[in-house]
Formats: C-alpha cells, sequence, structure tokens
C-alpha cells in the first residue's frame, strides 16, 4: 500500500511542476527546484495582533529594523524561499517597476530571504536596481521567518506577503503555495483597503 | 484497493494538463505555429489593431496582417523590462513605414501575468502594440516553456499555415537590424 501511494505521489511530482516563466536575465543559472510541498511550516501570528520586530542586514550594508517604519509608513515583508530558484527569481522584478503603486499607499517593501548577502548580492544584481531593502535573514538561520512562523523543515522560508500598517499591526497574511507567485493584484489591493 | 486506484486516478487527472501540454522544444522554424487560443485585448485600441472584435479567445490565423511577431515577455522579466523603449522604437519604426503599417503586427503574450500585470506593464512602458496574459501559463507550455523574451515570427499569407519564419531568445537592441530581417523572412514589400 505505501510503496503504492509513493509511487503515486513520485508521478504527481514528476508531471505536476511548478509553472514559471524565467527571464533570460538569469542564464542558465536558476536551480530547478521541482514541485515542493506547497506549505510546510505553522504560521505563529495573525492578523491584528503587533507585527514581531526582527533587525536585519540588507545587502546595501545597512541594518534595517521593522521598527524604523512604526508611525510612519505601511510594510509589505515579501518573503522568498531561496536565491537562484525559478518563482524567487520571477516575483522581484515585477515589484521592481511598481515602485509608485507601494508609494501612492504609503508602503514600503522589504525583501527577506535566508540566504546569506554575498548570495542575495549576486542574485539580485541580476534583477537590475532594485528600489526595496532585500534583507538577509541567514544567521541566527532564519530567525525572523521562524518568528512569523514561517520557515520551512528545509531551512528555507515560505513564499509570504505579510502586510503591516504604520502601527506596527499585521493587517494581511498570505502564506502562499510555494510553487506559485502572489498576484501583483493581491498585494497592491490590499495595500489599497489601508487606506479606506 | 479501490481507494488506490481512485488516488491514483486523481494523480493522473491533476496531472493530465502538464501532460497534454507538455512540449520540450519551442517553435521551429519551417514547422507550423501550434494552434494557439490567446485571449483577445482588453483594451478597444489593442483589439483594432490586431483587426478583432468582442471578447474570448482568438487564433493567431484571425490577426488581420501578413506577418505577427509574437513576444513571449513578462511584467517579472527584468530583461522585457529594459527591453520595452527597444519595443516600442520597433513598433514605431513599422507604424511609420507606409509599406509596412497594417502588414507587420506586434502581440505580446504575458507568460504567467494576470491582466492587471499586463495593464501595469502596458501602462509604465507606454506601450502601443497589444499585449494580452497567459495568467495559467497554458500557451507557455504549448511553446516550449520559453525564457523570456522569446520572439516568433509568423508568416499568416503564405502557402504553408502558420509559418514560423524567426523563433529566438532574447532582446533586439538594434531594433532597425531586427526589422530588416523580419522582412527579410517574411517577403514583405
Amino acid at each position: 500500500m505505501k510503496r503504492k501511494i509513493a509511487c503515486a505521489l513520485l508521478f504527481a511530482a514528476l508531471f505536476a511542476a511548478p509553472a514559471f516563466a524565467l527571464s533570460d536575465a538569469y542564464k542558465g543559472n536558476v536551480f530547478n527546484t521541482g514541485r515542493l510541498k506547497p506549505v510546510d511550516s505553522v504560521l505563529k501570528v495573525k492578523v491584528g495582533q503587533a507585527a514581531p520586530d526582527f533587525t536585519l542586514r540588507a545587502v546595501s550594508g545597512k541594518k534595517v529594523s521593522l521598527t524604523d517604519y512604526r508611525g510612519k509608513k505601511n510594510v509589505v515583508l515579501s518573503f522568498v524561499p531561496a536565491a537562484w530558484t525559478p518563482v524567487c527569481s520571477d516575483q522581484w522584478p515585477g515589484y521592481n517597476v511598481v515602485q509608485e503603486l507601494f508609494e501612492e499607499n504609503d508602503a514600503v517593501l522589504l525583501g527577506i530571504s535566508v540566504d546569506n548577502i554575498p548570495t542575495l548580492h549576486s542574485w539580485t544584481s541580476q534583477m537590475g536596481q532594485l528600489w526595496f531593502d532585500v534583507l538577509s535573514d541567514f544567521w541566527p538561520h532564519g530567525a525572523a521567518a521562524s518568528r512569523y512562523g514561517i520557515l520551512r523543515s528545509d531551512g528555507t522560508a515560505e513564499r509570504a506577503i505579510i502586510i503591516i500598517d504604520r502601527k506596527g499591526i499585521i493587517r494581511y497574511i498570505d502564506v502562499h503555495d510555494i510553487n506559485e507567485r502572489p498576484t501583483l493584484e493581491s498585494i497592491i489591493g490590499q495595500l489599497e483597503k489601508l487606506r479606506k | 484497493m479501490r481507494k488506490q486506484i481512485a488516488l491514483i486516478m486523481l494523480l493522473v487527472f491533476l496531472a493530465l494538463p502538464a501532460l497534454l501540454f507538455a512540449q520540450t522544444q519551442p517553435p521551429r522554424v519551417g514547422a507550423a505555429l501550434p494552434d494557439l487560443k490567446i485571449q483577445k485585448p482588453a483594451d478597444s485600441a489593442g483589439l483594432k489593431y490586431l483587426g478583432l472584435s468582442g471578447s474570448g479567445t482568438f487564433a493567431v490565423d484571425q490577426v488581420r496582417a501578413q506577418a505577427l511577431i509574437i513576444q513571449i515577455f513578462s511584467l517579472y522579466c527584468p530583461y522585457c523590462q529594459k527591453d520595452a523603449p527597444n519595443m516600442n522604437r520597433f513598433f514605431g519604426l513599422i507604424e511609420g513605414n507606409p509599406r509596412l503599417r497594417g502588414k507587420i503586427k506586434i502581440l505580446g503574450i504575458g507568460a504567467g501575468n494576470t491582466q492587471f500585470e499586463v495593464n501595469t506593464f502596458k501602462k509604465k512602458y507606454k506601450v502601443e502594440f497589444a499585449l494580452v496574459p497567459d495568467g495559467d501559463f497554458k500557451i507557455h507550455k504549448i511553446i516550449g516553456e520559453v525564457r523570456t523574451p522569446y520572439f516568433i515570427i509568423v508568416k499568416l499569407d503564405g502557402p504553408k499555415k502558420r509559418e514560423v519564419v524567426y523563433s529566438r531568445l532574447g532582446v533586439h537592441e538594434d531594433v532597425e537590424a531586427f526589422l530588416a530581417e523580419t522582412v527579410r523572412l517574411t517577403g514583405i514589400q
């Protein structure tokens, strides 16, 4: 029985590959992870509660704390699982051309990954000049992701969008299927709700 | 036992689209472009440009032109973003030439992009040619899951149906050369 189920799952894993359209910007340097378990963590936060604070180093070299934005800006946290993987490489470049949509909603974007700074520097350099900070949650490994309950069992983070208002309250959580990219309108739509 | 069969059938059913649409190679020059069901542009200008009307899907053969340049792009593709001004200039060269205007059309298909994302790209880069979404990657899978941007030129008025005369990955910084090549390959006078 177990063997049959394992065979069936292997079949599904082989054929139901995640869909992505990689940019030629990455050439052949992206590692294909195949289809992964959609969600592999247990959320520790919920909408309406205060967002756990963190201080992480950005690729630019500065240190960024969530509290830096308290009382000033709405914050969109975009956690991605890992650098140089298909869907992740196909996500932040889209946010990079819509800075004005974030600004119209008085929001900043923080990209977060558990990769180290050199890896993130190399990877995000292929995306063009990013207007938002990319933060490394490498050490202590995945500490920020863990505080939110979105650190997967293999040490990567979930693909998650968390929106925090100016008061530091979590207003939206989308722990997305890791194999798919959240749509841009889902993020912008939630930001627009904060204006009402 | 019945549960096992049901489970296997469910998995086969779930994998069926991938099996049906899987094609590892991009369209080959000289071959016919697969019959694609493409979402019609949401804007009236895009519809008019392609010679279409109404909503729903259309086939490449319905485009009013002698040749169609298909650009597989994505809002999320850094090279597509960088190439957008070049593509606008390329479009301008075609539209500004009375010998070519109306005969060569451009269609951008946003692989994995929603209508909102396509609209965002169109607005951001002031794209005047037609852009449509391929939100579920159906077209992208049929044409071999190419990287972006990818260009296919299809001859619509030749003896062969939907003949692919150009199929290549990558941006075109020299748009004059790309246009000259387009004219040569399509034989448009």
